[in-house]
């Protein structure tokens, strides 16, 4: 018999709003990199590798601190137990442009490492020593029927024990980022994972 | 075997093809192999570097499409041409609702960036998921085609992906293409991190002093189909990451263990049941030490092991598809091609890097892969 597993969270960054499960936590007037700082700054970190981050890593990882805050227990989990799949439209094209305007003057290692779409991923392996499976996959649109079928096999054959799934894209001043945390596990606000499920939450966002 | 495994179908090989400056199908590539003939050589190219370099690349004029399919642009060339030949005479049918394609690209058609400036129109046509529609209209594929692009696993993980999605019976069939196109996007990046070398590459080489980049692309067709059950397999594969450093590998190289330990598990194997290693090898020293001791952690630094690199260069989202036939091609031959490049070695405690071809009765061998963003990669075939 296959395991049930649920979203036991979820957070967008979209619009100039976080949103925790549904909630609003914050919201902030601004242009994408003042309104990431802004977000970054509520969480009242200190993380120095944020600010050298491009804008897809800094939405990722700011969508993943909101995420896992308060919600993710860490010692639940080995760090080759949790993974991270995601995908988005816009691969990193808002970092290649500004790698390849650089390139004019001199070539910068710094933001050329930025130009994978997988950094995100990176990074936010990174702050939460996750070690386990990672992909990224880039869509038209999010594709929650595929995300949920891969998510689900390695949940299902025991190679991930939780998972960080979703959506986090950007270019310009356009941005949306919605992860979910997926866990075997059943809690009080918790709803079943499924592709139907995930869409749902998706969509809501951006009808916000 | 494990109770999940029960259900699960085998996942066979059906065919595939190597489109390199060595040649436009395995057969010749795999042939130039065995004369130990490289494509990377001395390039001259202003558009490109600003100084002279080693690479890989096909030449400016070459044709791999017919003149009306020239609107792709060379990288969906690379891909149509690719992908025909693999489909040729396979048998599968890609019009089938049961077929799917999965592309890998590290950096696609990002090229078009540098003639452009930015709009909607370069942003949509730049968009890996455009190429992908283009390709899959072009042979009528019926899916949307999965698109990976997760640095220089990406090919590994494509063959990965598309086994998942068999071996959970979404589909019966994929075929799962990868190519990357060097440009002075890809190059300035690489020149910028220090990480080229200023002659042909030395994999796993006491004096590996860096990497040469590589054009070309590679198709896998997989099946679950039991007509092809007297094909090489697909045992097992698996991913991990090294939650250390965005551009600098694992110091213990305990990750990419991880992801060839889960890989052996799925497989039902031991370190034993693999006969030779095709090493992602890039020859840069942060790689090549990174993956000896990970190659070691698993008990495997004794099993011959090889760098494709020191032929194609590192070809990016296709070099883990690339890598994979030949090394397929080696089961079938029974002959495993060296380390072009390599003379001593940096690790010889941690593997077994050898300098003339091997005859080898292999059944099974393992490929792995790693790449900015800490990813790790590793995938088994076998008999």
């Amino acid at each position: 018999m296959l395991t049930e597993k649920y979203i036991t969270g979820f957070c967008s960054i979209n619009n100039g709003i976080v949103a925790k499960d549904g909630v609003n936590i914050f919201a902030h007037e601004n242009d994408l990199s003042g309104f990431l700082l802004s977000a970054y700054q509520h969480l009242q970190l200190t993380y120095p590798k944020f600010y050298k981050m491009d804008n897809l890593s800094k939405l990722g990882w700011l969508a993943a601190e909101f995420l896992l805050k308060d919600t993710f227990n860490k010692h639940e989990y080995q760090p080759e137990e949790t993974g991270v799949i995601l995908a988005n439209a816009n691969s990193s094209l808002d970092d290649d442009v500004k790698y390849w305007e650089s390139i004019k003057d001199v070539a910068s290692p710094s933001l050329f490492v930025y130009t994978l779409p997988n950094i995100v991923i990176g990074e936010i392996c990174i702050r939460n020593n996750f070690k386990g499976e990672q992909a990224l996959y880039i869509q038209p649109e999010f594709d929650a029927q595929f995300i949920a079928q891969q998510v689900n096999y390695l949940l299902d054959k025991n190679v991930m024990q939780s998972c960080i799934c979703g959506w986090v894209d950007v270019f310009e001043q356009e941005y949306k980022a919605i992860l979910f945390l997926v866990e075997k596990k059943k809690t009080d606000t918790s709803v079943v994972f499924s592709a139907e499920n995930m869409d749902k939450i998706f969509n809501n966002n951006k009808l916000r | 075997m494990s109770i999940n495994a029960l259900n699960e179908p085998e996942v066979f090989v059906v065919a595939d093809n190597i489109l390199s400056p060595l040649g436009k199908t395995t057969a010749e590539n795999f042939a130039k192999l065995k004369e130990n003939i490289s494509g990377v050589r001395e390039h001259s190219d202003p558009a490109i570097s600003p100084l002279p370099f080693f690479a890989s690349l096909f030449n400016k004029d070459e044709q791999f499409v017919k003149a009306d399919e020239h609107n792709y642009t060379k990288f969906e060339q690379l891909l149509i041409a690719s992908i025909a030949d693999a489909l040729n005479g396979s048998g599968v049918d890609v019009r089938d609702k049961k077929t799917v394609l999965v592309i890998s690209s590290t950096k696609g058609n990002i090229s078009l960036l540098e003639n452009e400036t930015i709009s909607n129109e370069l942003k949509h046509r730049i968009s890996l998921s455009t190429s992908a529609k283009l390709i899959a209209e072009h042979f009528g594929f019926q899916n949307q085609p999965i698109v990976v692009s997760n640095a220089c696993i990406s090919g590994v993980l494509g063959v990965v992906t598309a086994t998942r999605l068999l071996r959970s019976n979404q589909y019966e069939n994929a075929v799962v293409a990868g190519a990357d196109v060097i440009s002075k996007f890809i190059m300035s990046g690489f020149e910028s991190f220090k990480a080229l070398s200023a002659g042909p590459c030395k994999p796993f080489d006491k004096e590996h002093d860096g990497l040469n980049l590589g054009e070309g692309a590679g198709t896998i067709i997989l099946s679950t189909n039991h007509k092809y059950a007297q094909n090489i397999k697909v045992k097992g594969g698996s991913v991990s990451n090294d939650a250390n450093h965005i551009s600098g590998p694992s110091r213990t190289g305990q990750e990419l263990a991880d992801a060839i330990k889960n890989a052996l598990t799925e497989a039902n194997f031991t370190a034993g049941d693999i006969d030779f290693i095709s090493a992602h090898g890039t020859a840069t020293v942060y790689n090549d030490e990174m993956e000896a001791n990970a190659i070691a952690i698993s008990g495997l630094q004794k099993v011959p092991l090889n760098s494709l690199k020191g032929f194609y260069g590192h070809t990016l989202g296709a070099a883990g598809l690339i890598e994979s036939i030949i090394s397929i091609q080696s089961l079938k031959q029974a002959l495993v091609i060296p380390t072009i490049g390599f003379t001593e070695a940096a690790n010889p405690d941690k593997v077994n890097v050898f300098t003339a071809p091997i005859r080898l009765k292999a059944n099974n061998f393992l490929k792995t892969a790693s790449g900015f963003g800490g990813c790790n990669a590793a995938v088994i075939f076998g008999k």
